[in-house]
């Protein structure tokens, strides 16, 4: 590691920003800490002070009541921590509120992405390329079978099945925070104007959805619905609840998952889908490697997820890169 | 090949039987020919291409992708031909419009002409031409592994779905064409004569029994033979050549050699196959117990020394055709006379035949069918004298009548869930039997696992169970949770033999559930001696029984 850098201390447990002495994303209790989202392997409760976007903040107060100490910070805006090191927050196309961290102490510009992506999403802002030296990068589909179809032919998948079947419906597994509320945008934007079944475990969070201004039309409990209400509507779920009793109550369904996992087909069958929608919330290969080239740092550290490809393709492509060793970044839900 | 390569993701996806019937019926009535009889081969595993092989995809793909990142994605990916189809560049725009996917026919005539040599170049072309899921289904159809998860019947019953012809027809004109099977399509789907069988060696449709359950037959309409415990098997001997089937169709004559070596008359006989050994039993003699004959199947070459120490022979059921005559039509007396006729002209040696039990009475039936102590013998068969031939299971014609089965008390040990509609039950069970005393609290009994089953309740019966496995969890191991030992199953086989796969040394032949016994506490379980006592013949001084049906 250059010795330049080490003002910024990757310990097993998140990332140490060491004159300010405030961590980023750690997966354990700390005084005080810079959330990039909020999603649970970044975002927990307990912390001594808590800095984040304020929608990440709406989120974190839902998911664990973490309403004191709190300091927002909105896109582009920057704040001052202690030690004179400054923290920008930029938007990385994620989920609602995610931000990569930009920080700079002393002329040298330090990038942590947290998890992000290239493609459109209607309830995020895209994610916005910054020059920097050190750019602290996810890996989660590092590896290069990773390609994300475009999501417009997934949709059309999905609406196609549902067309096909109206005595049925069809259950969709989708990530409670994020990967749900996209769903449902993309399939507004599709011209399905239905109203959408939910879970109870996904209402908390599309209604605030709603609160922070993302629109995701009709959307009704699918607790209490009748069976016959449900034929021929869509229904979502996370993805614990697919194979579950709760299915028990809709008419007859056809499972499907949005998961970039489902790229595979052995992991497709692991969950007993019969419809694989391969929709992720993550950067695929291209995008890895093309953000690489992009922001086109000094050094690359490669974290949360496959390390090893990426690592592999920076060697092979003559880039300054290492790969660091956090614990508790498990996106299988995405 | 897209809709090919659609059908292969759609059936890998489709769990139920009948969803994967509809979607390969509606190709083949989509697809003109000879698309359509390709694909079927394919999918039924029919397609060999010697030049292509999965070090073949490994090769093109190191000539192509840093070695290391091959690894790891075939790794993650779990499936040479899955990561070479995401892994696989298509070539860039600008080296011009790319050209129009193969058709399946397109695709196999090249793979046809491809050699060792060619094949390096070749096989990128096509690839060339395919989006990532026409490039799986190129893969694994040249590699001749479609893994889809269909067995040449279900292709076969989807096919006479598709037409709306009789699937036993289906089956023997499959036997006597090679793909694309034109002459298949013809008949099916275009109205020509059917294909011509009479002089090959071909596998005709077994005629298949009902269960007897609580009726009774007239035995001056019906006769009655023992239902033998070895494999139901046919000969079929034209044009100078002979084949040994099995039930399902599959050609054995590899494994017994000597049966069809045995057989140079040209015809078709039906029978039980056995192998000659020491276990005694039935007025017949001479039967092994189906452990013996467990010894010769699944191997593919015999070697002399089982040759002369387990020599197979057939003790035969029926004659369907004979001299180029098909005798399929005729009534039951008139084939069984024919077959009795023909016996002498027979190596004495490798066939007998299945004896007609004398019985006056159908009460006087059922005291022969409980007498019997024959390892060998399953139970009876029924037969109406006046039944034609016919493929299938036909009411009122033929009825089996098996012994009744026998019954031990398990306690239920591990759940896992079942698939398709049953994918959240718990509903494929593992139960044990004590081993030690497990009335003694100090005595450190333990229950070994004896079986698995995933039948024989209702639904209801389902309901209960899976809540019971919920709330006596004690592990999970992925799909699967270890209970808490609480629950007793009485279940019902067929049989128990040795077997050195199982912890316990014991494995049950249909092992179902037959009681729940919620009401009886799990130390009243039988203990591993009681099966143990049946390996060799009849229940003794154990506490496992028949099934006593005057009792319930
Ligand atoms: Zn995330
Ligand atoms: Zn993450």
């Amino acid at each position: 590691m250059s010795p330049s850098f080490s003002w910024i201390r990757p310990e097993p447990w998140g990332i140490h920003v060491v004159p300010a002495d405030c961590w980023i994303d750690p997966s354990r209790e700390v005084p005080h800490a810079l959330v990039t989202h909020g999603h649970a392997d970044h975002a927990r409760g307990g912390h001594g002070r808590t800095t984040a976007t304020p929608e990440t903040l709406a989120i974190m107060d839902l998911r664990y009541n973490t309403r004191e100490n709190i300091q927002p910070v909105h896109y582009g805006e920057t704040v001052r921590l202690p030690g004179g090191v400054d923290a920008t927050y930029l938007p990385a196309g994620h989920v609602l509120g995610s931000a990569q961290i930009l920080l700079e102490l002393g002329g040298e510009r330090v990038i942590v992405t947290g998890d992000y992506k290239r493609r459109a999403d209607p309830t995020c802002p895209p994610f916005q390329v910054t020059p920097c030296d050190v750019f602290i990068t996810e890996a989660t589909f590092g590896l290069p079978v990773f390609i994300h179809p475009p999501i417009a032919g997934e949709m059309a998948k999905l609406l196609t099945r549902l067309a096909e079947y109206p005595e049925r419906c069809v259950l969709v597994g989708a990530y409670a925070l994020g990967k749900a509320q996209r769903v449902i945008a993309e399939l507004r934007l599709a011209g399905h104007h239905q109203p959408i079944y939910l879970h109870g475990a996904l209402e908390r969070m599309c209604r605030l959805y709603e609160e922070l201004g993302v629109s995701l039309g009709e959307l009704r409990p699918a607790t209490g619905a009748s069976k016959d209400a449900m034929r021929g509507h869509i229904v979502l779920c996370p993805p614990s609840a697919l194979n579950d009793r709760w299915s028990r109550r809709l008419p007859d369904p056809i499972t499907a998952m949005a998961s970039g996992w489902m790229r595979t087909r052995q992991r497709a069958r692991q969950r007993n889908v019969e419809l694989p929608l391969v929709i992720s919330d993550h950067a695929d290969w291209p995008e890895l490697t093309g953000t690489i080239q992009e922001v086109n740092p000094a050094e690359t550290w490669i974290t949360h997820g496959r390390e090893d490809a990426l690592l592999r393709w920076c060697q092979l492509h003559q880039r300054r890169a290492r790969a660091l060793a956090l614990v508790g970044y498990e996106d299988e839900d995405d | 090949m897209e809709a090919f390569a659609a059908l292969v993701d759609a059936l890998i996806y489709t769990r139920s039987r009948n969803g994967k019937l509809e979607l390969i019926a509606d190709y083949l009535r989509r697809t003109p020919d000879p698309e359509r009889g390709w694909a079927l081969a394919a999918l039924t595993e029919g397609l060999d291409f010697p030049a292509v092989k999965s070090g073949t995809i490994r090769t093109l793909l190191h000539e192509r992708v840093d070695p290391l990142l091959w690894q790891l994605s075939r790794d993650f990916v779990g499936d040479t031909a899955e990561t070479a189809s995401l892994l696989w560049q298509p070539p860039a725009l600008a080296d011009g419009p790319p050209a129009p996917p193969p058709s399946v026919t397109q695709a196999v005539e090249a793979l046809s002409a491809m050699t060792r040599a060619s094949v390096l170049t070749e096989l990128p072309r096509l690839l060339d031409r395919l989006d990532p899921d026409g490039r799986y289904a190129l893969l694994k159809l040249a590699t001749g592994a479609m893994r889809v998860g269909i067995s040449a019947r279900l292709a076969k019953t989807a096919f006479a779905l598709a037409f709306r012809v009789d699937v036993d027809a289906v089956e023997e004109y499959w036997h006597a064409l090679a793909p694309p099977f034109q002459p298949l399509f013809d008949w099916a789907a275009n109205g020509a004569d059917p294909p011509d069988t009479q002089s090959l060696p071909l596998f005709r449709p077994f005629m298949l029994a009902h269960p007897l359950d609580d009726l009774q037959v007239d035995l001056a309409d019906y006769v009655a033979e023992w239902k033998w415990d070895g494999i139901r098997v046919q000969l079929a001997c034209a044009g100078g050549a002979t084949r040994l089937y099995s039930r399902s169709g599959d050609d054995i004559t590899a494994t017994f050699p000597e049966l069809a070596e045995a057989l140079t008359i040209p015809a078709v006989l039906d029978g039980e196959l056995l192998v000659r050994g020491s276990h005694q039993g039935g007025e017949e003699g001479g039967a092994a117990s189906f452990n013996a004959l467990q010894q010769r199947l699944g191997r593919k070459t015999v070697s002399a020394k089982m040759l002369a120490e387990s020599p197979a022979f057939v003790r035969l059921y029926d004659l369907l055709l004979l001299d180029g005559e098909d005798l399929r039509e005729c009534p039951w007396t008139d084939r069984r006379a024919a077959l009795e006729a023909l016996l002498p002209r027979l190596p004495a040696e490798h066939f007998d035949l299945s004896t007609i039990i004398p019985a006056d009475s159908f009460a006087d039936l059922a005291t022969i069918r409980d007498g019997t102590r024959d390892e060998a013998i399953e139970g009876l068969m029924l037969k109406r004298r006046t039944s034609p031939y016919v493929a299938g299971r036909r009411t009122g014609l033929w009825y089996k009548w098996k012994r009744d089965p026998l019954l031990v008390d398990c306690v239920l040990m591990y759940a896992q869930r079942g698939s398709g509609r049953r994918a959240s039950f718990y509903s494929d069970y593992t139960f044990g039997c004590w081993q030690g005393d497990p009335a003694d609290p100090a005595g450190g009994a333990e229950l070994l696992p004896v079986g698995k089953a995933y039948s024989g309740f209702t639904d209801e019966e389902l309901k209960r169970l899976d809540r019971h496995v919920r709330q006596h969890t004690l592990n999970r191991f992925g799909p699967v949770r270890e209970t808490d030992r609480s629950l007793v199953f009485e279940v019902a086989f067929d049989s128990v033999r040795a077997s050195k796969r199982h912890k316990s040394g014991l494995a049950m032949r249909f092992p179902r559930i037959h009681r729940i016994r919620w009401d009886k506490p799990a130390h009243e379980a039988d203990r591993i001696e009681a099966l143990q006592a049946l390996v060799h013949g009849e229940p003794g001084g154990g506490t496992a029984r028949r099934q006593d049906l005057s009792a319930e």
